[in-house]
């Protein structure tokens, strides 16, 4: 027992012998839940995670024994866990509308049975590892659980419970542990959030993670276990692009986690996710969707733990032989929040405020992505997604500045797209990815051996088109040579027939591979087959008077996913009137000469 | 422990005052002070220990001295009482009546810095609402739970968009008025009385709340105004079941005011001095805005702020934009080419809108054609730009055509009267005509059928 002896904001000075940093404690008459974060000769700096509005010094304060740790076991897919994981369904029930203090709620629902079914290897008598798979419930209609054993539990397996129905409270295998003591495994397992769970090995990434958005997927591709970050001023486009990888994304697992941003936003992904249908399962999204919000206007310190509280949710499903792809929008509050803390620590600030750590804190983040073999001798991955929201939309600021170093793919949101209302505003001359070789290698088998090369000729036509409208805005348009002018009217196109990609349209809003490369593949042929016209001496004007850009334009909302057989139609019809005015003008250059 | 009064203060810095040895001090309890004149002030606990408490005074420290104070700590928050009988009245920051009437009485009595809205308890807002101002129905549409700031500056006409706006919204179709609260801060007495004036006039005031804290009052007070009118507005909202709209001028004066507060705390700043909680303080206030799944009321929030030297990257619009779902932004060039609302259209942003608009609810074109104005728009603007470099006649026909429509957006479609309410056909009609300025192949993001039923394209070269 200790007690409070000062407040200041969301940090709670206690004195209380013998707590440990890290530990959990629970203050004052409301129960409000902290963490030590400093411990000092006879007192310790507590950051609280819910308001510490009327607490007053003197009141009493209990030590919980345990670091932030969190529930993982089933029955998370379709929930909404608040910042430290509580549900935000349940809290409702207790609480209405407003977030009360002090609530005292499990993460996972301990009255609901799930049908256990025994893993073959649960063998009485056999050896078991932590981290091995006890067996299996179905979690939705799409996802069944593999419960793992704690990864930190060892021994021989003394008992198991027969297939059946059982509530996460019961036991359903017990363990000798080496030094004879017997552990009791139950279908829930803890965690400490702030310990990456471990993994047998490191497996390379090497398939990429198909979104649905062009400019993502063909131009600056993800891997599955690769990281990634989205930064842009307000309005860009951050949240949407998250949203549409939360749609789209060829995972099995999304988690969304919403970190200082929106209520609404939240909202929106538990009307629409529902009623959505996963291209491949055919089933609902919601049932391989969870979400983690702590909203703007939730206290800050939240903020903080709740990354890790999603990254370790992550990694259990990982750990479950799971693709797994966390979007956390945004990064940047969560780096407020460390911000917040330190200052109020009196930590010397760095840069604009931040404590030294920032950089190290954001790399050992980002470290947890990965693809790996997983102790159950699966092989899972968790895609990180971190988007960013740099202060004037100032890329040079510390939060984008030291994230820049550490992911490997940068899509980079321009506020001159946006308010073009060019979206994805994604700009293709500040994006970059590291991934774009091994991704080849997939487009190449699945799609065409032609990607890489249809890739690399659109990124340098776009800079090439760069450079001419700078030439344009000195000089003037009459300075461009007639093929420059059609390098123009092609990267128009590329823009607006490939890049641009509605997240509202009905059909466009996801672009299967195929798709997305046949258009990429259309553009640019047309692109050199004009190109070649006109050196023959075709004048730039009787192709841009052709009708052709301006359906080429809309294909992607007219074509859909299940036929691509009018983007042949298409490729046909241009062909043949090409062909026609290639022979005409052959026959005029064949004639002059 | 409740209601101790001292009366010895230890230390007054700024806005704050700083006691020693008192006990048991709840953090954000309310504080009473009364001078040495009996004046009577209010504070808040912003930071308690057993040795000493802070103090954040919100009439300000002037003239109180350490030894003739006497301060009563109340032990409960800050707390206003409400009641329907707040219509058609003018209260300060606090609460108090600026009217010369009795303070309200009421039994309902909540707590001004409210509890975080539960995520999961909202309701998308979705019902577009008609404003009758095109660059707003048509480009950015409002909807009803949206808060939209107008981002302005100074000698701006945002005061009298503002007029408008709440003059004109409502639902297409549904006759039930918003009940206004009308939030100033550090505006001036001119001001101020330009809304009452405007409420008079178009009939509302019976269903206006003002809470005004005016350019010669006390600073502090700004910090508390706002969640003060808030929570006017919610118990309108969710205990009266009336659609709120919340009016705050000029978030950019509280922020100063945080400031202030903050630098005399020591706390540590981050862009411009302002502090690093200044997102989630501001974010606590426009949060406020929205719909509760089951509730029938709703807050709809209009701040306004402007932008120190028209700078959109300055921390308070910028944080601004972060938080809230779009922005108005003001344009002084167009302002200067007498274009009234000049609002300038590439910047602006509704993140609302899709929802609220379309076959259902205005018109099916409405999506596609907000689209293409503003891809229209940017292409003319350039085209513009060009025509500054190298002379219009140098430009290719295209462009001048672009740059026609430029002008005729500007000046008939952005551009409207004070008194004028264009409904969202009319705003759509115009639209199209201005559209047709260009021939089909240069609009890409309307379809086929779009351009068959609305557009009027008749080759002229
Ligand atoms: N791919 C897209 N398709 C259609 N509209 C888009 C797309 N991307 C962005 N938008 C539009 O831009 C608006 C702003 O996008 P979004 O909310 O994602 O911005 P943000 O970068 O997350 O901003 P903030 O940092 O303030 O949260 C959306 O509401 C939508 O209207
Ligand atoms: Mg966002």
């Amino acid at each position: 027992m200790g007690e409070v002896s000062e407040v200041n904001g969301p940090i709670v000075t206690i004195r209380q012998p013998g707590v440990r940093n890290g530990d959990q404690v629970r203050i004052g008459e409301l129960g409000l839940i902290g963490e030590v974060i400093h411990i000092r000769s006879d007192d310790a700096l507590v950051q609280v995670y819910e308001s510490t509005e009327s607490l007053q010094p003197g009141e009493q304060v209990t030590g919980l024994g345990h670091p932030l740790r969190v529930e993982l076991g089933p029955g998370m897919l379709g929930q909404i866990f608040d910042g430290v994981q509580r549900p935000l369904d349940k809290i409702m029930h207790m609480s209405g509308e407003h977030i009360s203090r002090g609530l005292e709620l499990s993460a996972l629902d301990r009255d609901k049975s799930w049908h256990f079914v025994p893993h073959e290897s649960l063998v009485v008598g056999t050896r078991f590892e932590g981290g091995e798979i006890l067996g299996t419930v179905q979690e939705t209609e799409t996802i069944e659980h593999r419960i793992l054993a704690p990864p930190d539990c060892r021994g021989e397996i003394i008992e198991h419970a027969p297939e059946g129905d059982y509530t996460i409270e019961e036991i359903v295998a017990r363990v000798r542990g080496e030094s004879g003591s017997i552990q009791n495994l139950k279908m829930y397992h803890h965690w400490p959030v702030r310990q990456p769970r471990p993994y047998r090995a490191r497996a390379g990434a090497s398939l990429p993670l198909i979104t649905g958005q062009r400019i993502l997927d063909t131009f600056f591709p993800m891997l599955k276990g690769g990281k990634a970050a989205v930064p842009g001023p307000f309005g860009a486009g951050k949240t949407i692009v998250q949203q549409q990888i939360a749609r789209w994304a060829n995972a099995d697992i999304v988690l969304y986690v919403g970190c200082g941003e929106r209520g609404n936003e939240l909202v929106e992904i538990l009307q629409t996710f529902p009623q959505l249908t996963d291209p491949r399962s055919g089933r609902s999204l919601m049932e391989r969707t969870f979400l983690v919000a702590n909203t703007s206007n939730m206290p800050v310190v939240a903020r903080e733990a709740s990354i890790y509280v999603g990254v370790t949710m992550a990694e259990y499903y990982r750990d479950q032989g799971y693709d797994v792809v966390m979007v956390a929008d945004s990064t940047s509050r969560w780096a407020e929040a460390l911000r917040e803390v330190a200052g109020r620590l009196g930590q010397m600030p760095v840069e604009e405020g931040y404590p030294a750590y920032l950089a190290s804190r954001l790399a050992a983040f980002y470290e947890r992505a990965g693809n790996v073999d997983t102790l159950a001798g699966g092989n899972g991955s968790v895609s990180l997604i971190g988007a960013v929201s740099p202060p004037g939309g100032d890329f040079s600021e510390p939060v984008t500045s030291h994230t820049k170093e550490i992911i490997r793919t940068f899509w980079a949101l321009s506020k001159p797209l946006a308010d073009a209302r060019h979206y994805p505003a994604v700009s293709w001359l500040e994006s970059f990815t590291d991934y774009a070789e091994r991704a080849a290698i997939w487009w190449a088998d699945e799609v065409s051996p032609d990607w890489a090369l249809r890739r690399q000729q659109a990124l340098t036509l776009l800079t090439e088109a760069d450079e001419l409208e700078r030439i344009v805005n000195l000089v003037g348009p009459e300075a461009l040579s007639a093929s420059q002018r059609w390098v123009l009217e092609s990267s128009g196109l590329i823009k607006e027939a490939v890049l641009q990609q509605s997240a509202l349209d009905a059909i466009d809003s996801y672009c299967s591979p195929q798709k997305q490369f046949r258009l990429l593949d259309l553009v640019l042929s047309y692109h050199l087959d004009g190109t070649e016209l006109i050196s023959l001496g075709v004048p730039v004007e009787s192709l841009t008077e052709l009708p052709y850009g301006g359906e080429l334009r809309r294909l992607k909302s007219a074509v859909s996913n299940d036929d691509l057989q009018p983007l042949d139609d298409f490729a046909s019809r241009v062909r043949e009137s090409f062909d026609t005015m290639r022979t005409e003008y052959s026959v005029n250059q064949g004639n002059k000469s | 422990m409740s209601q101790l009064e001292y009366r010895r203060v230890d230390s007054i810095h700024g806005a704050l005052m700083f006691m020693k040895n008192v006990a048991g001090i709840g953090l954000g309890d309310r504080v009473m002070i009364r001078d040495k004149d009996g004046r009577r002030r209010n504070g808040q606990v912003i930071r308690t220990s057993g040795d000493l408490v802070m103090v954040q005074v919100f009439e300000g420290t002037e003239n109180l001295d350490l030894e003739n104070t006497w301060v009563r700590f109340l032990d409960e928050p800050f707390e206003i009482s409400l009641s329907p009988d707040m219509l058609g009245r003018i209260f300060n920051g606090i609460g108090e009546p600026r009217d010369d009437r009795p303070p309200i009485i009421s039994s309902v009595r909540r707590n001004v810095n409210g509890a975080p809205v539960n995520p999961a308890a909202r309701a998308y807002p979705r019902e577009f609402i008609q404003t009758g101002i095109s660059t707003i129905d048509g480009l950015n549409s409002l909807v009803r739970g949206q808060k939209l700031p107008v981002f302005s500056g100074s000698g701006l006409p945002h005061n009298r968009l503002a007029a408008q706006i709440v003059r004109q919204a409502r639902l297409p179709g549904d006759s039930t008025n918003f009940v206004i609260v009308f939030a100033a801060m550090g505006v001036s007495y001119s001001d101020a009385r330009f809304f009452e004036k405007e409420f008079e006039s178009s009939g509302v005031l019976r269903n206006v709340v003002m809470f005004t804290n005016l350019a010669n009052d006390p600073p502090m007070e700004r910090l508390i105004l706002p969640r003060t009118a808030l929570t006017a507005a919610e118990y309108l909202a969710y205990d009266l079941d009336r659609h709120v709209l919340v009016v705050i001028t000029d978030m950019t004066n509280y922020a100063e005011a945080l400031r202030e507060v903050a630098t005399e705390k020591g706390d540590v700043p981050s862009r411009k001095g302002y502090p690093g909680y200044l997102y989630s303080d501001l974010a606590e206030i426009y949060e406020r805005a929205g719909r509760l799944r089951d509730r029938h009321g709703s807050i709809t929030m209009i701040p306004i702020l402007s932008m120190p030297s028209d700078d959109i990257t300055h921390p308070i619009p910028d944080l601004s934009g972060y938080i809230t779902e779009g922005q108005i932004v003001l344009s002084r060039e167009l302002h200067s080419k007498s274009v009234y609302p000049p609002v300038n259209v590439p910047p602006s942003l509704s993140r609302l809108m899709k929802d609220g608009i379309g076959k259902d609810d205005t018109r099916e074109d409405h999506p596609r054609v907000a689209s293409q104005l503003y891809a229209s728009y940017t292409r003319a603007l350039e085209a513009r730009n060009l025509a500054s470099i190298i002379g219009a006649e140098e430009l290719s026909s295209r462009d001048r055509r672009y740059l026609e429509f430029a002008d005729r957006f500007e000046t008939d479609f952005v551009r409207q009267g004070e008194d004028q309410e264009r409904n969202i056909i009319e705003t759509l009609d115009l639209a199209w005509e201005l559209l047709s300025l260009l021939p089909p192949s240069a609009l890409s993001r309307v379809t086929d059928e779009d351009l068959h039923k609305y557009h009027s394209w008749e080759e002229s070269d």
